[in-house]
């Protein structure tokens, strides 16, 4: 079995993001980036199905600019075979992701397509159910456990009522949650050694993909701002504010 | 033309939360129309037909619709789009899972988790886990949309009387199976729309002692949260998340215990009406966002907490 892995670099979670001030969106320069988490645990699950001898091959892919390739890297590091850079300038909507994703998956011919169930930076939850539908492949989107069967796979999903388990014929989509497992860090000579493995550049330009952008982002601005409470010094007091200012219990 | 709203049920009873998604979708277009895909669903459909919001109610039933499968929702959905100029639907679970499907086969960019609804085809979302606003055009002629349920008001459920029409199911997609599904049962609020939640986070230091914050839970009347670090820790199950990637709650008043404020928490429940923070960190995140801040060992804290709870004479339910 084949898995391609599709990773986005994204601010880092750890870093507090500041709004433009002209509103045309976040300060990127000079912040840390990193690989949107939950792209993580869909590695990390890949590296794992490949270390129990249920897959032969570890594709990380990525769509972005030219430091986009970091994630890659860093994928390779982790234990993935080899990678995919798929350039272009901008930034780009989940549905053309998918299209240029879609691409990727005709000349690659994966069983399995693994990526995180949302990034972090735009919050969109869109690429894998938009590249499944363009596939027309199953989905397994939110993932805490994953069980491979010959040419199935049974999956776990997190959903707002508790856990849900499908069986998904393979070729399918999985989209991963944090839950899914730990990540491994990159050991020190597999980073070295990960400097040796091939990446593959295309130009999104020559898949022959439309990706323009059919929203517009008019504005983006700071959220309205709480107004600073106080501290309270003892349960007494808080409970008699509660009851008496705030009225709420 | 009109406003499609996919349903969200479990094939007795619509969620609570189709209602605010009703509210979202009538403040695009007033026509409003709904559609209902399950199994044995006629109770739900009468139920939607009669929210005044409403204007007709399209029924598709079939076997294989009965677990609310993706696949099998999507071809019904994309076909019904012809005649809409928006689909629209919760953010939930339900409808991230089932929404971006649609919008690809229709070669639309979808616009998630709405907070507002400025005009027709302009939205305020959330990015960022919250920490910045934008504002959204979208310039595809059908527009997929999905709203997030604790930013709107729930619509009127009662007094309406939409028509019921039957539409045909499409073929059953047979690459994927539902096996099943694992609900956990509560006697107390649903931590999505409960008036008082209690979180707990990896300052309980174990699952057991979560007994701390149920009891006042119950005293109060409230659902009991969690942060995602109380979560991993295995304190308690993932259901009772809040945050970016756990629930979104909206109460009354949020009560956070133990818990230091990473911004995925915040993002879960900083809109929350009045805010108390309990942690023995002065200087935990989680203070810059409570009304009442009370700097203090939580294993004193929450008993003496019950106790003064006890000494009133009335507590609002």
């Amino acid at each position: 079995m084949k898995i391609l892995v599709a990773v986005k670099r994204v601010i880092d979670y750890n870093v507090q993001i500041r709004v433009k001030e002209n509103g045309t969106g976040v300060v990127t320069d000079n912040v840390k980036m990193s690989t949107n988490p939950p792209d993580d645990n869909a590695i990390e699950e890949a590296v794992k199905i490949k270390e129990a001898g249920k897959a032969a091959e570890v594709v990380a892919v990525t769509v972005g600019e030219e430091k986009a390739q970091e994630t890659v890297r860093k994928a390779l590091a982790v234990g993935a075979d080899r990678g995919i850079h798929v350039k272009v300038d901008g930034i780009l909507e989940p549905l053309a992701v998918s299209k240029i994703l879609q691409k990727i998956v005709d000349k690659e011919k994966p069983d399995l397509v693994f990526m995180g169930k949302q990034a972090i930076d735009d919050d969109c939850n869109q690429t894998g159910q938009m590249l499944s539908a363009l596939l027309n492949w199953p989905q397994a989107t939110f993932a805490s456990k994953i069980d491979v069967k010959d040419n199935k796979l049974e999956v776990t999903r997190e959903i707002d009522e508790g856990l849900e388990t499908i069986e998904i014929n393979v070729p399918a989509i999985v989209t991963c949650d944090l839950r899914l497992n730990e990540p491994r860090y990159a050991s020190l000579p597999n980073i070295m050694k990960a400097k040796k493995k091939p990446i593959e550049e295309i130009a999104a330009s020559d898949l022959g993909v439309d990706v323009s952008p059919r929203l517009e982002q008019l504005k983006v601005e700071e959220p309205p701002k709480r107004k600073a409470g106080i501290k309270v010094a003892n349960v007494a007091e808080l409970v008699q504010k509660l009851k008496n200012e705030a009225k709420v219990i | 033309m009109a406003v499609l709203l996919i349903a969200e049920h479990n094939n007795k009873e619509l969620r609570p939360f189709t209602l605010n998604a009703v509210t979202a979708a009538s403040q695009i277009d007033s026509d409003v129309h709904a559609v209902i895909i399950g199994q044995n669903s006629a109770d739900v459909a009468k139920q939607l037909s009669e929210l005044p919001v409403v204007k007709k109610v399209l029924s598709v039933e079939g076997a294989h619709y009965e677990n609310f499968t993706a696949e099998n929702f999507t071809p019904v959905i994309v076909k019904l789009a012809e005649n809409y100029s928006h689909i629209v639907c919760s953010a939930n679970t339900f409808g991230k899972n089932l929404m971006p499907r649609i919008a690809a086969h229709l070669d639309t960019s979808q616009v998630s988790d709405i907070i507002k609804v400025i005009s027709p085809d302009t939205f305020l979302r959330p990015i960022y886990a919250g920490n910045a606003f934008a504002t959204i055009k979208s310039n595809d002629a059908k527009k997929c949309v999905t709203i997030r349920p604790t930013s709107f008001d729930p619509c009127q459920s009662t007094g309406g009387s939409a028509p019921i029409e039957k539409v045909d199911a499409s073929e059953e997609f047979s690459n994927t199976k539902f096996i099943k599904r694992e609900e956990i049962k509560s006697d107390r609020p649903e931590l999505g729309t409960a008036r008082i939640v209690v979180s707990g986070g990896r300052g309980m230091q174990s699952g057991d002692n979560f007994k701390l914050i149920t009891e006042i839970a119950d005293k109060l009347g409230a659902a009991i949260g969690a942060s995602r670090a109380a979560v991993d820790a295995g304190y308690i199950s993932n259901d009772h998340q809040v945050g970016q990637t756990g629930k979104v709650v909206v109460p009354d008043l949020y009560i956070a215990v133990g818990i230091s404020g990473a911004i995925q928490h915040l993002a879960g429940m900083k809109e929350s009406k009045v805010i108390v923070a309990i942690n023995k960190d002065g200087e935990a995140p989680i203070f810059s966002v409570a009304d009442y801040g009370l700097e203090a060992d939580l294993f004193e804290a929450l008993p003496q907490f019950m106790e003064e709870l006890n000494k009133l004479n009335t507590i609002q339910k």
